[in-house]
């Protein structure tokens, strides 16, 4: 039986993950921008998180064998603007994040005193404390910084801030 | 007509990055620190990542069987137009941090200006890009002063690197007659008027790093006429080298 709404779509959708944050469904991430059906025909409109994120492409194939599995006829489009923001990640996706271990970003003016070791803000995803110290802007991958709590000694990434 | 220019100003934007891209990828597992390393790295992904977005759009334009590959891997010498700064070699950290410093600044006036073209696709990747490059300025910054300010040795250093790499500055602002056509139609930017905005972030940087401003006049030029310096052959040999011996190949 093939769904025929956009919603069902979206529930499908759901079960589509980044392969590097597998936790965290493309739909709480904000990549998908529009969804438009026509028949069984899918058209996904998607936008990177950064420029050279090598996941899109990822992405892209996995929405597209998803889809397709259940009866539909998938293209998947790259949309650049309006340019993807971490405002765009739901709040359950902040909470996955948390949860996975990846501090989630903080509001822009507080992100750049963390990024530049102003301040310390950023919460230890590990035990809970503020007392944490820059290690890098640049962590695992493109969206994350390296964090390490002073308490707990636990290295921790830090979703950066993109606006 | 017009969409020939247009190509070729995509040429003129995307070679810079992925030349500079390049250059910094062959610091992959090279890096003098497991954090430096991975941070030009990142800033190397960031600048592919932008160059697929100017050459998916230029091969549009071009049509016939262009492809973002054929357009990246598959000229010759001569028709790539990037800048000379950014194709100098890592000599030392001190150099690779002054180029990205010098292009970094630079990067982030241009890319405020694209944001403002009336052609949509440039705009969008623009303000697509420029949420990366402000990272990289606060990361090439910091480490200038660090490393002016940091002990005689390093202060020697970038001074050095600084003072080698200033001649090669001022191509990044020189117009070509494809530039000049763009900004007249609203698309490019004017690359002339740059010049004071982007002397006075670099000054404030270099002087809180208790670094000098070189004073030497900016004599080196060509790359944007395709007129390169002898390292370009090598950065070819190796970055085609895939898609010259196994044509079309994909991973």
């Amino acid at each position: 039986m093939v769904a025929t709404t956009i919603a069902d779509i979206e529930r499908h959708l759901v079960e589509v993950s980044d392969p590097e944050i597998p936790v965290l469904s493309i739909m709480d991430m904000g990549v998908v921008r529009d969804i438009s059906l026509d028949g069984k025909q899918v058209l996904v409109k998607i936008t990177p998180t950064y420029s050279g994120c090598p996941a899109m492409d990822t992405i892209a194939t996995e929405i597209k064998i998803k889809l397709d599995s259940l009866g539909y006829q998938t293209k998947v489009k790259l949309v650049l603007a309006p340019a993807w923001t971490t405002d765009w990640i739901t709040p359950r996706g902040r909470a996955t994040l948390e949860a996975y271990g990846i501090a989630a970003p903080l509001e822009e003016s507080a992100d750049k005193a963390a990024l530049m070791g102003e301040s310390r803000i950023v919460t230890c995803t590990n035990c809970g404390s503020t007392n944490t110290r820059l290690v890098s802007q640049f962590g695992s991958t493109a969206c994350k910084a390296l964090f390490q709590c002073n308490d707990c000694f636990e290295p921790f990434d830090y979703f950066k801030c993109l606006k | 007509m017009v969409k020939e220019k247009l190509y070729n100003y995509l040429l003129l934007l995307g070679d810079n990055s992925m030349i500079l891209g390049h250059r910094l990828s062959e610091l992959c597992g090279h890096g003098p620190s497991l954090e430096t390393d991975i941070a030009l790295t990142n800033i190397s992904l960031d600048l592919f990542g932008q160059v697929r977005h100017y050459f998916q759009y230029a091969a549009e334009l071009k049509s016939e069987n262009a492809t973002e590959d054929s357009i990246a891997m598959l000229r010759y010498p001569h028709e790539y137009r990037n800048t000379l700064l950014v194709e100098q070699p890592n000599t030392d950290f001190a150099y690779i941090i002054t180029r990205q410093f010098l292009f970094d600044h630079f990067h982030l006036l241009l890319l405020q200006e694209l944001m403002e073209s009336n052609d949509k696709q440039l705009s969008a990747i623009a303000h697509k890009s420029i949420k990366e490059v402000r990272y990289h300025v606060r990361f090439s910054s910091e480490w200038m002063k660090r490393l002016g300010d940091g002990t005689e040795r390093s202060h020697e250093k970038v001074q050095a690197a600084l003072d080698y790499l200033w001649p090669y500055v001022g191509e990044l602002l020189q117009e070509t007659p494809t530039e000049a056509e763009m900004k007249a139609l609203g698309v490019g930017a004017d690359l002339p008027s740059l010049e004071a905005a982007y002397l006075s972030r670099i000054k404030a940087t270099i002087e809180e790093a208790t670094l000098t401003l070189p004073t030497a006049p900016w004599t080196q030029s060509g790359g944007k006429q395709g007129i390169h310096t002898e390292h370009f052959g090598f950065i070819l040999s190796d970055l085609q080298y895939m898609q010259r011996t196994y044509p079309e190949m994909t991973w």
